[in-house]
């Protein structure tokens, strides 16, 4: 056998350059994975068996078990803007915006930004780590050799969940947020509520509110996606399944991100 | 029948199938031994298309399965049952589900009937009543006599056992043999089983394969295989710490 001692020494720039090819070259191949893996889980969304129960509860995974903690960080995001734009604006006299400032401040970037970072610390965790566990225990392999796809089974009913429930989900956080920005600056602040509400009427554009959708959907794919497929590549054992789903988090909160300064950049 | 050809398998620079060559006839119970890390469950994830190897063939009647993928494999995989080595029970379902699923999901028998032949199959491994209880909650022992229900419980024609046995005490080890040939005999299915038991499988092997060192270096009748004269064999099935393979301590054989 021949070891690595015995192989022809490379001078050190080479040896460089050997290692920098090797992580562009696994970089290249997992973004292949990460990009086949998807596109997978798509065609078989139209495919049929549909897994419909299996849909069912993910949509209560995802959607229904989030919801306490999206309207509490939804509340709170509301009145902490309320009061921060309240007191920038007031030094301008400018506090007939303040409506406007927070409802479009949450509509176009905070709500779906803010209510897919958290249920990503919630649900998305949980996916990767029931997923990982699932693969280190042969539970995926005993779908596969049960001729059951686990990609369908397992990643579809994720992916469609998160397309149905993070737009819902962002807008139950827009309102509440909305309501927050209210009793701080019209039951703590003194702001009438007309000047409130009137205004947001007036500057809220439906355009606004569409921005929000589409990035709460691409949220809803993009969550999912990471999560499953960070599940689904796990490494050995607890450590491996730790690994993961921390990596699944960072990830999908950094993509949410640059995600969105794409989309807002792209998007009226 | 199932036939494997020089099957070879790389992961990184470690050689673990060195050009394995195995026949499996119908509805025999061939058992694989060899020792631990030998191996052995790599060569039984080839057999079940979840591994594809390097080079050379896995033959199910006559079709090669490493070239499948797909809807092809999945026809092939509805012929197996395969039991897991840590039994691979779906936690977040009860036992009846877990032993349902198959059922369920791939078949089109109405409820009543799927009812009806979970209760029969979870009686044949000694565990009726025990549908309601989750994984989590049943011994050891049973799960793996679970898991052996929920893979016989579409009546197929192949079972693959990958180390059924391990972990359990003497006596269990016993009692799932013992379940296994009892559904052997019932039921006549192909059963190619992975284990380091030693003497156990010689009761209940119809042929024995040793796995050394990624390749076949014997096989044959229980009896052949203990009157081997092969040192490999010898030294494994008597757990001879010396010589069992390059002064590396045996982990696999029980004396």
């Amino acid at each position: 056998m021949t070891g690595p001692s015995s192989s022809p020494p490379f001078p050190l720039p080479v040896r460089l350059v050997e290692s920098l090819g090797r992580v562009a070259l696994d970089v290249v191949q997992s973004l292949g994975r990460f990009g086949r893996f998807l596109g997978a889980a798509v065609a078989f969304i139209f495919v049929p068996p549909f897994k419909v129960r299996r849909l069912v509860d993910r949509v209560n995974f995802v959607g229904f078990q989030s919801l306490t903690i999206v309207i509490l960080t939804g509340a709170f995001t509301g009145m902490v803007l309320g009061l921060q734009i309240f007191l920038v604006l007031a030094r301008f006299g400018a506090e007939g915006f303040l409506g406007p400032a927070v409802a479009l401040s949450l509509i176009r970037e905070l709500g779906p930004v803010l209510c897919a970072v958290f249920v990503t610390g919630l649900a998305g965790s949980a996916l990767t780590a029931e997923i990982g566990i699932m693969r280190i225990t042969e539970q995926i392999d005993a779908l596969t050799v049960m001729a059951l796809n686990p990609t369908r089974y397992l990643v579809v009913p994720a992916l469609v969940a998160g397309v149905i429930c993070f737009p819902l989900m962002t807008a139950i956080f827009d309102v509440v947020g909305i309501f927050g920005g209210y009793l701080v600056s019209v039951k703590l602040l003194g702001l009438s509520k007309g000047t409130y509400f009137g205004e947001m009427q007036t500057f809220v554009d439906w355009s606004d509110i569409m921005v929000g959708f589409w990035k709460s959907v691409s949220f809803g794919i993009l969550v999912p996606w990471v999560c499953t497929y960070k599940g689904f590549h796990c490494g050995h054992g607890a450590e491996g399944v730790a690994r993961a789903t921390t990596q699944a988090v960072v990830l999908s909160s950094v993509l949410i991100l640059v995600w969105d300064y794409l989309l807002g950049s792209v998007l009226p | 029948m199932i036939r494997v050809q020089s099957l070879y398998k790389t992961f990184g620079r470690q050689a673990v199938l060195r050009g394995v060559d195995l026949e499996v006839a119908t509805a025999e119970i061939m058992v694989v031994i060899g020792r631990s890390g030998g191996g052995k469950s790599v060569l039984l994830k080839h057999l079940i298309g979840l591994l594809h190897p390097d080079s050379g063939a896995v033959m199910v009647d006559g079709t090669d399965i490493t070239r499948l993928r797909g809807a092809a494999l999945d026809q092939i995989r509805q012929r197996y049952g395969v039991v897991f080595q840590g039994g691979a029970l779906f936690d977040s379902m009860s036992v009846f589900d877990n032993v349902a699923f198959p059922l369920r999901e791939k078949s089109r028998l109405p409820a009543a009937d799927v009812q009806n032949r979970v209760q029969e199959k979870l009686e044949q491994v000694g565990l009726a009543g025990m549908g309601a209880k989750h994984p989590a909650e049943i011994s050891g022992g049973m799960r793996k006599r679970v898991a052996i229900a929920r893979a016989l419980v579409t009546e197929p024609e192949v079972v693959f056992f990958d180390e059924p046995t391990t972990g359990l005490d003497p006596i269990l080890v016993n009692t799932i043999h013992h379940l296994i040939v009892e559904l052997h005999r019932k039921f006549r299915f192909t059963a190619v089983m992975v284990s380091h038991e030693i003497p156990e499988i010689f009761g209940i092997a119809d042929r024995v394969a040793m796995l050394h060192e990624g390749i076949i270096v014997e096989s044959g009748s229980p009896e052949a295989i203990q009157a081997s004269t092969n040192p490999v064999v010898q030294h494994f099935i008597q757990g001879d710490i010396e010589g069992a393979g390059h002064g590396v301590p045996h982990a696999g054989a029980r004396a």
